[in-house]
């Protein structure tokens, strides 16, 4: 098993994890203020530990990939704020332009190939980044996350045997959080466990992480990455997490039909409380640390919505561009 | 230029061969590509030249080799992707449609798919309803891909060698009844063809007639009977179906004001309903006769030879065609 994260990394992963509770929950009210529209957002609130754990695993020069519930991992990869927020709102300085929105971040900087859409649909895509490291001898690894619900449609198979016969270095990361929209994993997956699958594709399990922990996060991962960067093939994780909001904007029976475990996970589980108490009671003096980068977190959120909204937003010219390379 | 008698699949292999040489970012995947030598015999010695690292068998996992090739030339890569069958790539429809031709696009121009997917199609030698499918224009209704269906093999060659050198995804289509069919083939090693640019193939004064791949044949047989009548017909191969160069359609239409549509693919919704829709739109003045098209009919394929034959389109039924307008 990995080393634990030092001071200063802990410090980092509090930092992140509050800036992306921040980010949602303003999403959140920009939502329902009509000033963030369209039908889908996906919210990473309640994940924050998983992402963070994960991302402060890698290096830079390391690959992620994800699905639409992509801000968390975004912000954990430390992409500017205001971009990502004026891609939420569909401005020309989003960091697609306003072309991808809420569901299809990506900074090609920070080796941050995207949020993806069709459930699955990004699997093989990340095995192709993986495949070109091995390639070109990079030795970067390639992180690629991977919902419960999308464990069950044949891309998940296919990519994740693929990897295994080529040997891949890919770190496969399931955030299982029980549900995959309304479908409890019970009712989706005959073999709930989902770390086992990896048995079936002949692939070092790495078995299943209390993802509401970012400590336990960051050293299974890293412990991961190291076996993937060290040539041995890919490694499957199954991040046991919870989501605190619904699937998307769209769905409001979440709160109502697993209030009482919604309750639960905010109260005795809630990831950024977990992370905060680890620190007090590992570290000394951090109190004051910790509340600025709450205040910071505030500050950063709302100078993302005041840059977002003086973004203009896409025309003509940007409606027609760059459906191919010229 | 000095050329030389080659059947397109040797003209294809050539074609590969020699991009593989060029540029050591191009490698090939696909089913029994390597230890196999090629279901259609394309990569025929590859294994041995280029070896394992550029030449991979893949599992039998479509989903993953469409989307592993968009990661892949999304990392910098340059994959030859081939689906043994066009009628597989179905199975992998998503991965070309949403991944492949969305995410230039989709993200701004942040990211290029550089790639191209080869496909053998058609055939109409008892392969049955589900492994004759001529579904080209169903590929080419996206923007984003582009489409390219040759009909001879120095066409063929030059054509597979600008898409593998181009920055965008390209679907390739290779008939596989003209894999033995020969033709001269020039022999230079840069030897390259325009994207989306048509050729007359024969020149003729009273009808046109507009096809691509399969139809070409059967375009330029009727064109060589009809003459013994003194009908002159005037062939168009547009070699690409995206993009589509309707400018060299409209200067011959100019001349003959009479146009027949071959193709091998079904009626509805097809290549024959587009140039139709275009020549009325915007060569109406020029319009002496309403335009005809030849096409499969509108049935699944069968088994039995006599009504198979029957399904498909031939040199007779172009005859016919162009007898009713001129
Ligand atoms: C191929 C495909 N099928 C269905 C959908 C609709 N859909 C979007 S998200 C989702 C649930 C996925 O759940 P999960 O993978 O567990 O991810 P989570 O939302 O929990 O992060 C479904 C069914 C889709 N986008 N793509």
């Amino acid at each position: 098993m990995a080393k634990k994260p030092t001071k200063e990394q802990m410090l980092e992963f509090y930092r992140q994890m509050v800036l992306i509770r921040e980010f949602e929950t303003v999403c959140d009210d920009l939502y329902s203020q009509k000033r963030i529209t369209g039908v889908y957002m996906h919210l990473y609130s309640g994940h924050e530990a998983s992402g963070v754990g994960a991302l402060g695993a890698i290096e830079p020069s390391d690959h992620v990939m994800t699905a639409y519930r992509d801000h968390g991992i975004a912000l954990a990869r430390d992409i500017d704020a205001n971009l990502l927020m004026a891609e939420m709102m569909g401005r020309v300085d989003g960091v697609g332009g306003g072309k991808g929105g809420s569901m299809h971040l990506a900074s090609i900087d920070h080796n941050f190939w995207g949020g993806y859409a069709i459930v699955g649909g990004h699997l093989p895509l990340s095995a192709g980044i993986a495949f070109a490291q091995q390639y070109n001898e990079t030795g970067a690894v390639t992180l690629s996350f991977i919902g419960d619900g999308a464990t069950n449609n044949g891309y998940f198979h296919e990519s994740l045997n693929m990897s295994a016969v080529w040997k891949l270095p890919i770190v496969w990361i399931i955030e299982n959080n029980f549900v995959g929209m309304g479908t409890r994993i019970e009712d989706s997956s005959g073999q709930p466990e989902l770390h086992k699958r990896a048995i079936a594709y002949g692939m070092k399990d790495g078995g299943r992480v209390d993802g509401q922990n970012v400590v336990e996060v960051y050293q299974s991962v890293k412990s991961a990455v190291d076996y993937a960067r060290e040539g041995n093939g890919p490694v499957l994780i199954e991040v046991l997490t919870y989501r605190y909001k619904g699937h998307g904007v769209s769905d409001r029976s979440y709160d109502q039909r697993f209030a009482d475990e919604l309750k639960e996970y905010q109260e005795n589980r809630d990831p950024i409380t977990l992370a905060r108490r680890y620190i007090t009671e590992n570290y000394k003096n951090v109190e004051s640390q910790l509340d600025t980068f709450d205040e910071e977190a505030q500050k950063t959120v709302a100078e993302a919505v005041e840059f977002a909204e003086n973004s203009p937003e896409p025309g003509y010219d940007e409606l027609i561009r760059n459906v191919y390379v010229e | 230029m000095a050329s030389k008698n080659l059947p397109m699949r040797e003209a294809l292999r050539q074609a590969l061969m020699e991009e593989m040489r060029r540029d050591e970012r191009v490698f090939v995947m696909g089913q029994e590509v390597g230890q196999w030598q090629g279901t259609h015999r394309v990569t025929a010695g590859f294994l041995d030249e280029f070896g394992k690292k550029r030449v991979k068998d893949t599992p039998i996992s479509e989903m993953a080799i469409g989307g592993l090739a968009v990661g892949a030339a999304m990392a910098g890569l340059r994959p030859v992707a081939e689906f043994m069958t066009i009628n597989f790539a179905f199975l992998a429809l998503d991965a070309i449609v949403n991944h492949a031709a969305k995410i230039h696009y989709m993200f701004d121009g942040m990211f290029k798919v550089p790639l191209v997917f080869r496909a053998a199609s058609g055939w109409g030698n008892q392969a049955t309803a589900t492994h004759s499918h001529t579904p080209e224009p169903i590929f080419a209704h996206f923007p984003g891909l582009y489409v390219a269906c040759p009909a001879t093999p120095a066409d063929a060659k030059g054509m597979l060698k600008t898409a593998i050198r181009d920055e965008n995804p390209i679907l390739f289509t290779e008939s596989i009844a003209l894999y033995p069919k020969p033709g001269p083939v020039p022999e230079d090693d840069d030897f390259t063809l325009p994207i989306g640019k048509a050729e007359v193939k024969r020149e003729g004064k009273h009808v046109t007639l507009i096809t691509y791949a399969r139809g070409l044949e059967w375009s330029l047989a009727a064109a060589k009977e009809l003459a013994k009548d003194g009908v002159e017909c005037e062939v168009v191969d547009m070699r690409w179906l995206r993009p589509l160069d309707m400018d060299t359609v409209y200067e011959s239409f100019k001349k003959t004001n009479r146009a027949v549509v071959v193709e091998e693919s079904l009626p509805m919704y097809s290549f024959g309903s587009e140039i139709a829709a275009r020549l009325q739109e915007d060569m109406f003045d020029y319009m002496d006769a309403p335009i005809q098209r030849v096409t499969s009919m509108d049935v699944p394929l069968p088994y039995a030879r006599k009504i198979e034959l029957m399904a498909l389109p031939d040199k007779d039924k172009v005859v016919e065609a162009v007898k009713r307008i001129v």
